[in-house]
């Protein structure tokens, strides 16, 4: 049975499943990369996704306007993201805690305006799968690759231009100039609460991109709860991929495909408990950063509070 | 604090000042239920009335200040294990996980041993309790002291995979024997022997485990600030270069700090069952088992300024809020996620209100040299404990 | 700092006095008179409209309020109580409250009832999904045998798959998903033991992208025909409506969700149930007894979608086994 894994439809399927499972940890997790690399941890991620989710869900229910539901996506992560700025960087509250205040009140506004607004769930029509011209033809990898939905295109595209911004911009030196030693970037002149505000709002923004990604491209459904623990598995990948795009980006692989290679296990009745199959992504995470040994380090003022003298 | 006779001048209005800052949270929290009220219009639900519902299933009888005391137990237990790793500058948000571990193992052993006398099995139940939350806790700690991994990660993912491992032992080797036979076979252990009960102190649902964390909280206090142990773990935390250079192993009390808060989880975690639940049930997830206790404790231990003494009336308060705000849900019945999205309300402007204490207390620090406590008012000001490592 | 402990310790003396003062209100008696209204609460593990299994206890109150007329029956609900902890704090404060029946509607609540229920005789405690009444003369339960709609479901996947391929999206591996599962398993191999059929659990009751990324796996693994219990799987109904696989639903009427593909449901009637429960209230019967949704007794329906065609044979085939299990001519291993 072990051996029926390597045929070409479940390697296939496990690559397919994986950028798709892939997704919404890049969205979140490159956002979150953005604040954690400028000192803001932000543990409020899963309530900015189911926040994200729900609102483009009712956006698309209501208007069929996929359009409008991605700017009204972006709309409300923005402004949970400017809230966490607010609380962390004018108020200096204790990161992790404010963030998990976040993701307590995103998870119960999301559930509490789904009851309200909508109550019975629907299937929606969402982004479509669009096939690339030529490379959608190529056999096998034009199926896994060029045949996905424009959020998926749009999740693996954000690597290379968070990689792009963070490491060949003004924008991205003052981010981590910030975030190394916020005194030292003030004294140059740089507007640490400024750079603060626009990273964490960012990350409000990907966060909640993050949540409709699902909602209105992967699965065309909201439920309540409907993240079960992705927003906080994508900050662990920001670990994972020490603070680097192209790090996230194989953290959010290593662990989407794993988890599909489960569903495989199954599938084929390996007998193995099902649990066990399930907890598999998890144990190959930490397995994998363990043994690994180019570890990043990470920002130095990451949750420290700054504040300018005098 | 023993400014007050160091102070020179008005010392009256000093002393008002400190008293005000220190019901910061209390307000803080009233605040946050105002906006609350906002909702609960929206929502055709008389704020008065629910407010008065929370209050009064909270702390309006005796049997509800009962059971806020109960809610405040594995609080309180987790929330030390947060002052711990807090002053170590560690990040254990692993509680969930290390309550699962510490429960499993001491069902485990309880349900193996029938025939012990009361207070030997509930004695070695604690200890098992400890150590299946000190090695889910201390885990993490090897994995970064020694491994350079990051113990936020590695603390979310043991947390999933603590649940995996419950759920197969609740349908599998610990499921109650009556439900292995039945068809629906719920996901649930046999019940602990009435013998293994933590007694209660008085006739409600109200256990022993509440002297036994209150006793804990003195004693970390101790192990803290009277302690070379607790020293070092607090030396590692301000300044790991320093600590080294100075003759600690940095790498040894990174490890300790989070294995001894994943042990208060562990505790955490056997008290919801041999006082609460008397056994293990799962739905499935970890907050069905824990009720998000692995959470609330950390937000508890900063309600209480990561203080272990001042942890116990923040958990005790933050229990009733929550205590008080299922009973709000039942009486003026409003959807209970407005209750997940009103606590979330409160975390955000309790934390949020530290801003203005901190203010305010540098006004008067100014007068004071040195804390007896060792606590520099910067150190507040930085993250929920996360190391420049 | 000792300030602090001080004023927080004055505070909370203060908060016991206040709550010695009052009296907490004593548990009423409810004298049996026709024209009050029966006060039901009731206690659930998830949202009362998550299209699963608490929805359905929310539809049966709804269809008895109707049927027993205007302020017969009055209910409240305390829902998403998934912590135990804070459902037995939910039962208790209801029974002091003085409700006639609680119903205690999740399987994880029974220690909670088995503690509660002796200390309030005069109030009926229901707790379900479960056989099981701890003996207590104010106890009942009820469950539902959902393997005879998974049967039922799974004759009729095992005439429609022409790959001899049916996949399954299940939570975790207890209680009434695998009951259901277990019964579907069995109906399949009773029509053809070579049809292969893959059970996946993704672990969790909420994750829908996995549920979804399990239901695309069976498909790509050969299925034409698609299963799976608890409130994620419409994470899986959206991949076989998209693949145009069949879908069989369970604990509630999933037909509107995708039209074009949902074949039959399972769906539970509670009010069958909560009728005899009534009943034996009235005749002075508190408890005792254990009840069963099933397809005799109308606790469970299987709702065929009118608008596919799956052809007369399959329609007929499932009223054969529907009636078999009815008259026990038919064993669900």
């Amino acid at each position: 049975m072990i051996k029926d894994l390597f045929t070409a439809t479940v390697i296939i399927g496990i690559i397919s499943s994986g950028i798709r499972l892939a997704t919404p940890y890049l969205y979140a997790a490159i956002g979150e990369m953005f604040g954690q690399r400028s000192g803001v941890l932000n543990l409020g991620v899963e309530g900015q996704m189911l926040l994200g989710a729900f609102v483009a869900y009712f956006v698309v229910l209501r208007t069929e306007s996929l359009l409008l539901a991605i700017l009204a996506a972006i709309g409300v992560g923005a402004l949970m993201g400017l809230a966490m700025g607010f609380v962390t960087i004018q108020l200096q509250a204790t990161q992790g805690i404010a963030g998990i205040g976040f993701y307590l009140f995103g998870m119960g506004m999301s559930n509490l305006l789904f009851q309200k607004l909508i109550g019975v769930v629907e299937n929606i029509d969402g982004f479509s799968a669009i096939k690339i011209p030529l490379l959608g033809d190529i056999p096998v990898i034009g199926e896994i690759f060029f045949r996905q939905n424009l959020l998926v295109y749009l999740a693996f595209l954000l690597v290379p231009l968070a990689w792009f911004v963070l490491n060949k911009t003004t924008l991205g030196l003052k981010i981590r100039a910030v975030g190394e030693n916020p005194e030292a970037a003030d004294s140059l002149g740089v507007n640490v609460a400024l750079v603060r505000y626009f990273t964490v709002t960012l990350g409000g923004i990907l966060s909640s991109i993050a949540g409709a990604s699902l909602s209105v491209a992967l699965l065309n459904v909201f439920q309540q709860n409907m993240t079960a623990g992705q927003g906080f598995i994508a900050v662990a990948l920001v670990y994972f991929g020490s603070w680097r795009p192209f790090g996230i980006l194989a953290g959010a692989l290593l662990f989407s495909m794993v988890n599909a290679l489960q569903l495989w296990i199954q599938v084929l009745g390996i007998p193995i408990p099902s649990e066990l199959a399930v907890m598999l992504p998890y144990i190959l995470t930490i397995l994998v950063l363990t043994l690994s040994l180019t570890k990043g380090k990470g920002p130095s003022a990451l949750t420290k509070a700054f504040e300018r003298e005098g | 604090m023993s400014q007050s006779k160091k102070l020179t001048s008005h010392p009256a209005k000093k002393r008002f000042a400190a008293v005000f800052d220190s019901f910061m949270p209390i307000f803080a929290t009233i605040a946050a239920l105002l906006v609350g009220a906002i909702f609960l219009l929206l929502l055709d639900a008389n704020p008065i009335t629910a407010y008065s519902a929370l209050l009064e299933g909270a702390f309006g009888s005796f049997n509800a200040f009962a059971e806020t005391l109960v809610k405040a137990i594995p609080l309180l237990l987790v929330g030390l294990g947060t002052c711990i790793a807090y002053r170590g500058s560690v990040t254990n948000i692993g509680g969930e996980g290390q309550m699962i571990v510490g429960a499993l193992l001491s069902t485990w052993i309880g349900l193996s041993f029938t025939n012990l006398p009361g207070w030997l099995m509930i004695t070695i139940a604690m200890l098992a309790g400890i150590l299946g939350g000190a090695v889910w806790g201390g885990l993490p700690g090897v994995l970064k002291a020694y491994f350079n991994v990051n113990e936020i990660l590695s603390t979310v993912m043991m947390n999933a995979i603590a649940v995996q491992i419950m759920n197969y032992m609740l349908r599998g080797p610990m499921i109650d024997p009556v439900q292995a036979e039945a068809a629906s076979q719920i996901p649930q252990t046999a019940r602990l022997e009435m013998a293994y009960r933590l007694p209660r102190l008085v006739p409600t649902r109200l256990h022993i485990g509440l002297l036994i964390a209150i006793i804990l909280a003195v004693m970390v206090y101790v192990l803290l600030w009277r302690t070379t142990l607790g020293y070092r773990i607090r030396a590692v935390g301000q300044n790991q270069s320093a600590a080294k250079y100075g003759g600690i192993d940095v790498k040894k009390h990174i490890v300790l700090a989070l294995l001894l808060s994943g042990a208060f989880a562990g505790l955490a975690g056997m008290m919801q069952v041999y006082g609460v639940n008397y056994r293990m049930i799962t739905d499935g997830s970890a907050t069905g088992f824990t009720g998000n206790a692995g959470f609330n404790g950390i937000v508890a231990a900063l309600f209480g300024q990561l203080h272990p003494l001042i942890t116990i009336p923040a958990s005790i308060l933050f229990g009733g809020l929550l205590v008080g705000a299922n009973s709000m849900q039942r009486i003026v019945q409003v959807p209970s996620a407005l209750i997940t999205a009103l606590n979330g309300l409160v975390v955000v402007f309790v934390v949020s209100s530290e801003y203005f204490r901190r203010r305010s207390q540098r006004k008067r620090i100014a007068f004071i040299e040195s804390e007896d406590e060792g606590k520099p008012p910067k150190e507040r000001s930085e993250g929920l404990g996360e190391a420049a490592s | 700092m000792k300030n602090t402990i001080k004023l927080f310790s004055l505070l909370l003396i203060t908060v016991l006095l206040v709550a010695g003062c009052t009296q907490a209100a004593p548990p009423v008696e409810e004298p049996e008179v026709s024209d009050q209204p029966l006060r039901v609460a009731i206690v659930t593990p998830s949202s009362m409209n998550d299209l699963a299994f608490s929805q359905s206890i929310s539809d049966a109150m709804q269809a008895l309020q109707k049927e027993m007329g205007e302020g017969k029956l009055e209910y409240v609900y305390s829902e998403n109580m998934f912590v135990v902890d804070d459902a037995a704090a939910a039962i208790r404060s209801y029974a002091q409250q003085g409700f006639d029946i609680i119903l205690a509607h999740g399987s994880q609540y029974g220690s909670s009832v088995q503690e509660i229920a002796p200390d309030f005789p005069n109030t009926v405690f229901a707790w379900g999904t479960t056989v099981d009444t701890f003996d207590m003369p104010n106890v009942h339960a009820y469950e539902a045998a959902s393997d005879e709609g998974g049967f039922v479901n799974g004759v009729m996947a095992a005439l429609l798959t022409e790959t001899k391929v049916i996949g399954v999206v299940g939570p975790i591996e207890t209680g009434d998903a695998k009951l259901y599962i277990d019964g579907f398993a069995a109906g399949v191999k009773s029509v053809d033991p070579e049809i292969d059929v893959r059970v996946t659990y993704i672990g969790s009751f909420s994750d829908v992208a996995l549920a979804a990324e399990a239901a695309t796996t069976h498909l790509s693994a050969g299925a034409d025909v698609l299963t799976g219990s608890a409130q994620m799987v419409i994470g899986a109904i959206g991949k076989a409506k998209e693949a145009g696989a069949y879908w069989f639903g369970t604990q509630a009427d999933q037909t509107s969700f995708a039209h074009d593909v949902v074949v039959a449901s399972q769906v539970y009637h509670w009010e069958v149930l909560l009728r005899e429960i009534f009943a034996l209230r009235q005749s002075g019967v508190l408890g005792g007894e254990t009840f069963a949704a099933t397809l005799d007794n109308g606790g469970q329906v299987i709702k065929i979608n009118p608008d596919l065609d799956l052809g007369q044979d399959v329609l007929d085939e499932a009223e054969r086994v529907i009636q078999g299990i009815i008259d026990q001519t038919i064993s669900i291993p």
